[in-house]
């Protein structure tokens, strides 16, 4: 009886000890440059593999490059141009990079930029 | 169990389904109401500077290439390409390859020609017959693509085309071009530079060889009769290769 509470007395402490530890570190975003984004953040956050799905088709099969009609462009180009880190030039190359960050936060697999590049245009090569 | 959390979760994954329902039912009304005048819309809506619409079928992209004028070891094409599209020197056999030099000797006369080869960009193309996933498939205006987001590497299309045209990705790839997205596990090809002849430029391959005044290839609408490449193709004969494959191809050869 003894042992075992010991050992309960271990779990809990150890349990405690994790979330003292405050658990997976939150996502730090960087500020990001260009202005306004295509939606609001909370839209972003939510919606932003819906609409870069929605654009890729219409660019990969439609050819229509930039906007379609009157919707915004959701450009993955645009995105690791405007939140590209400064200090590594990318989006996923390191994990405190925007889009690193957050996606392994959330613990859902990135491979975007297994194809595309995840450097802005304008970061050195 | 919380209604609240019940209520975020339902409405959360939705939102984005929710609002193109919309946008599809508001589309829908407008037809149903004005039909005329939406039509009329779209036909007027001017492209933006720098940004395409899309591909058009009005529009049937085309490649003259004159072997005349293409010298034997001039690879301008060829490096224009790799430059272009990102695809880093060759270091092995198995390494990607967009567009290729071929010489072809007489064996009677001796007489040498030489004339680039890549994606005959056809109108039956077997690549998209054959495609398990409908990866590959050709756009409106006649190019011939492979859709990387939806090719599972299977090689069938490799195998189909009777022009040797596709090339497999072995190997991991970094440092790609923005506008070129390749990765390991695809099947790709000459693209036409489809981003430069979306932007209203011309393939690079076209563009090198012009700039070192060969002018061996010439880029074009083969559906508009006053382009350069119709008035060519009209007044010289030209052939296709392996017409007798019924492809119709896009990409013509003058002086084989």
């Amino acid at each position: 009886m003894k042992l075992r509470l010991a050992l309960l007395g271990l779990c809990l402490a150890a349990a405690a000890g994790a979330a003292g530890a405050g658990g997976t570190p939150k996502p730090m975003l960087e500020p990001a440059r260009g202005g306004q984004c295509v939606a609001p953040p909370e839209v972003m956050r939510r919606d932003h593999p819906e609409m870069l799905k929605h654009q890729r088709d219409e660019t990969v099969r439609g050819g229509v490059r930039g906007a379609a009609s009157g919707a915004p462009a959701a450009s993955l180009a645009q995105c690791v141009e405007c939140h590209a880190s400064k200090a590594s030039g990318s989006v996923a190359a390191r994990r405190e990079d925007f889009c690193a960050s957050c996606h392994a936060y959330a613990g859902v697999r990135l491979d975007c930029f297994e194809c595309h590049t995840s450097k802005a245009k304008g970061a050195a090569r | 169990m919380s209604t609240g959390q019940q209520v975020n979760n339902g409405v959360g994954p939705v939102s984005f389904a929710r609002r193109k329902v919309v946008g599809a039912l508001a589309a829908l009304g407008g037809v149903a109401i004005a039909p005329g005048l939406v039509l009329y819309e779209f036909a007027q809506a001017a492209p933006d500077a720098g940004k395409s619409t899309g591909a058009s079928s009005k529009v049937r992209w085309g490649m003259l290439i004159d072997t005349t004028l293409c010298t034997p070891g001039c690879t301008a094409c060829v490096d224009a390409c790799r430059t272009e599209n990102g695809l880093g020197p060759v270091t092995r056999a198995t390494d990607v390859q967009w567009i290729r030099k071929v010489e072809l000797k007489d064996r009677k006369t001796g007489a040498v020609q030489s004339a680039p080869v890549m994606c005959q960009h056809c109108a039956e193309p077997p690549c998209v017959d054959v495609c398990p996933t409908g990866a590959s498939f050709k756009r409106a205006d006649g190019i011939v693509l492979v859709d990387r987001h939806t090719c599972i590497g299977c090689r069938y299309c490799v195998m189909a085309c009777p022009y040797m045209a596709r090339s497999f990705v072995h190997e991991p790839i970094t440092e790609q071009k923005t506008e070129v997205p390749r990765g390991k596990g695809c099947v790709e090809s000459c693209t036409l530079c489809v981003q430069r002849v979306d932007r209203g430029s011309t393939p690079a391959c076209v563009e090198a060889c012009t700039a070192i005044d060969k002018g061996a290839m010439v880029f074009g609408d083969l559906n508009d009769p006053q382009s350069d490449i119709a008035r060519r193709i009209r007044a010289r004969a030209s052939v296709q290769i392996r017409a007798d494959l019924r492809l119709d191809t896009g990409v013509r050869y003058q002086g084989l």
